[in-house]
């Protein structure tokens, strides 16, 4: 294979819809994702993130909008796809009641692998994912952490160029999940371009791009650093005694998006960033709050908040 | 015990249950097609039996005495014969039940009050014997003294002692494989489904038709295992002689066991869990054993019953196994039958293949 450059687009898809019935699934979607890049679906349940990477790899329809992947046109040449792609589903779906090694064998034969190269390929697949000594352990008996691994193993043993994981981490505990993330990083490094989907705001950070997906729409995209500079000065933070109180004020006063707890200090997210700290400082003491307002910093849930809240408001208008 | 807590739990289920479409049309559908198939295509009284007539003696009162047999409704004539021996071919080939034989002396044995007729049956049907006795105790015709009533005489062939394990057990071999397979098949691929394995492995290279025939030869096997247990018990425990080729009988297994296999294969399209699956296959299997001809007579139902046999494999596996089991008859002579299993075969397959798809869509 030729080497490319980062810049080089694996998947790019146009005007991306799906529709159920009345249900708008997925609504104009436009995606850009480079190769050897860990690209990051960012959306809550439901939000469309599953259909579209079933879109993506071929397993959906789509109602309307193109999508060319590896260079290929999906649906149309997705048998051909298949051979390149690795698809991890949301739930475990490798066999249950085959041991680590039969359901790698089974992978193995059905994704091509000629024989010799067979056998070398799992025991790498085995040592590398940490299931040397379960390789004969069924997996039904497996932890949540152990599945995810032999999921990811199974779904790379033909070395593919482009990996597709919807929310791989939602069963698992967090150390696990920093196990797995450290393993994608691996794979990106070694020129895979990896497409994951997540309602995790630290795995979305950990992106290299990131696109937030909300009821269908795509809302925001671009590196997790860009996004959350575009929300410079737009997040204060403020320390009151009464925070429950403060709170429900807050939600009253022009400008604020939202308002969070976290601890006892409250995070506001604003939607100019020009006077907001005086204007609210003001704000909480004409209603006799006592308030201590200072800027922070905003981080990947403001952009996700802010994203979301402006969807919702054009679909309102 | 607490009542309401019961009733909690009660209604709850009541809820489910109601939600499930397919448990509910059970409900109603299986009691529904009992009673319409028991009511009206369980009929024990044989009429309308394909027989046919070797008369050597071709006399007007050997004419006049066929054309009363045939005026019973318990016979029909099918096919013209001249020799006892075509008679005998027909019979194995099981295209008539009965065959009548009138000797060349059949009027100087009437007025002897000798035996003046002979009626030959296809003894592996016991219901079909039971007919022919009581067709041979008809009074055949009102001219009084010269009535052969009391001289027809009855010559079952195949199960001369009318050993009802002689008769059910070839059949069964088709139950069994019925009963069995189509529920193996269509719970497998829909297990896959139910698991989330199918989503894995419609993403993979294997196209729909490596995946239906690599998840149904296993089977293939599990059939004729089936099949050689079945054989086995009844040849040692109940005697019963296989008069046709072992080829033959494995051949007409793997007719049945190929057929029930995509027809287990189209289920699994239609299902969407192992529960539903489940049903399906029993909805099935219950109009296959009674309108078979493994319990009860084909010949006893009616034409629209009939027409519903025909459709399905167990009816001619049930023709072919007898032929072959007990009247020694080769797959050759009985095609038609092995023709009907091929096209079911090809039929099921085909929807199969074209109702599966690749996608979740």
């Amino acid at each position: 294979m030729i080497p490319h450059e980062s810049s080089d687009t694996v998947i790019r898809a146009r005007g991306l819809s799906k529709r159920f019935g009345v249900m708008q699934a997925v609504d104009g979607v436009d995606l850009n994702v480079p190769r050897s890049s860990v690209y990051g679906f960012l959306g809550p349940n439901g939000s469309g993130k599953s259909t579209t990477i079933r879109m993506l790899c071929g397993l959906l329809t789509p109602s309307a909008g193109e999508i060319e992947v590896l260079g290929l046109k999906i649906p149309q040449q997705a048998e051909e796809l298949r051979k390149r792609i690795g698809y991890m589903t949301q739930k475990f779906s490798l066999y249950e009641d085959l041991t680590v090694r039969e359901n790698l064998e089974f992978l193995a034969t059905v994704q091509g692998l000629p024989k010799d190269r067979r056998r070398s390929r799992i025991e790498e697949l085995l040592g590398a994912y940490n299931l040397a000594d379960r390789a004969r352990q069924l997996a039904g008996t497996m932890s949540g952490g152990q599945k995810q691994r032999l999921a990811l193993a199974g779904a790379i043993v033909h070395k593919p160029e482009l990996l597709f994981l919807d929310e791989p981490t939602s069963a698992v505990d967090p150390e696990s999940r920093r196990d797995f993330w450290e393993k994608l990083f691996d794979l990106a490094d070694a020129g895979t371009t990896i497409l994951v989907s997540t309602h995790y705001m630290d795995e979305a950070e950990r992106c290299h791009r990131i696109a937030i997906l909300d009821t269908g729409r795509l809302v925001a995209d671009g590196t997790p650093a860009d996004l959350t500079h575009g929300l410079a000065g737009r997040t204060i933070g403020v320390r009151a005694s009464e925070p429950r109180k403060a709170q429900a004020a807050l939600h009253a006063a022009q400008g604020v998006i939202s308002v969070a707890q976290v601890g006892n200090d409250l995070r506001v997210l604003t939607d100019a960033a020009a006077g907001m700290e005086s204007r609210l400082r003001e704000f909480l003491r004409s209603r006799g709050i006592e308030a201590d307002v200072k800027p922070i910093e905003p981080n990947l849930e403001d952009v996700f908040v802010s994203a979301t809240h402006s969807g919702h408001k054009a679909q309102a208008a | 015990m607490k009542a309401r807590q019961i009733f909690a739990v009660m209604v709850k289920e009541l809820r489910q249950m109601a939600r499930d479409r397919m448990t509910v049309a059970m409900m109603l559908g299986i009691p529904t097609l009992q009673l319409l198939l028991f009511g009206y295509a369980i009929n024990l009284d044989v009429r309308n039996l394909p027989a046919a007539v070797a008369d050597l003696s071709g006399t007007s009162g050997s004419r006049a005495l066929t054309q009363d047999l045939f005026a019973t409704g318990v016979i029909r004539p099918v096919a013209g014969v001249r020799t006892p021996q075509e008679l005998q071919t027909l019979l194995r080939k099981g295209e008539i039940k009965i065959g009548i034989v009138i000797p060349s002396d059949f009027e100087r044995r009437r007025i002897d009050g000798r035996e003046a007729l002979q009626v030959i049956v296809d003894g592996s049907d016991t219901s079909v014997q039971a007919t022919a006795r009581q067709l041979a105790q008809m009074p055949l015709d009102g001219r009084g003294p010269s009535s052969v009533q009391g001289q027809i005489s009855v010559l079952p062939l195949y199960n001369p002692e009318r050993r009802s394990a002689v008769n059910v057990v070839p059949g069964l071999i088709g139950v069994i494989l019925t009963m069995t397979l189509v529920m193996f098949t269509a719970m497998a691929i829909v297990r896959e489904k139910e698991r989330g394995n199918l989503e894995l492995l419609i993403t993979t290279p294997v196209s729909s038709g490596e995946l239906m025939v690599g998840k149904v030869l296993p089977y293939i096997g599990v059939g004729l295992v089936q099949t050689t247990v079945v054989l086995l018990l009844g040849v040692w425990l109940f005697k019963v002689p296989i008069n046709g080729s072992l080829w033959g009988v494995y051949g007409a297994a793997m007719l049945l066991i190929v057929a029930n296999l995509t027809l287990g294969l189209l289920v699994s399209t239609a299902a969407s869990t192992q529960f539903q699956a489940m049903q399906m296959a029993f909805f099935l299997f219950l109009p296959s054993i009674l309108l078979s001809g493994f319990m009860f007579p084909f010949d006893g139902m009616p034409w629209v019953a009939q027409w519903i046999a025909e459709v399905l494999p167990l009816t001619h596996f049930v023709r072919l196994i007898r032929g072959v089991v007990l009247r020694g008859a080769s797959l050759l002579e009985l095609w038609p039958d092995v023709l009907a299993l091929l096209a079911f075969t090809v039929v099921m397959m085909s929807l199969a293949i074209l109702r599966f798809h690749k996608r979740l869509d």
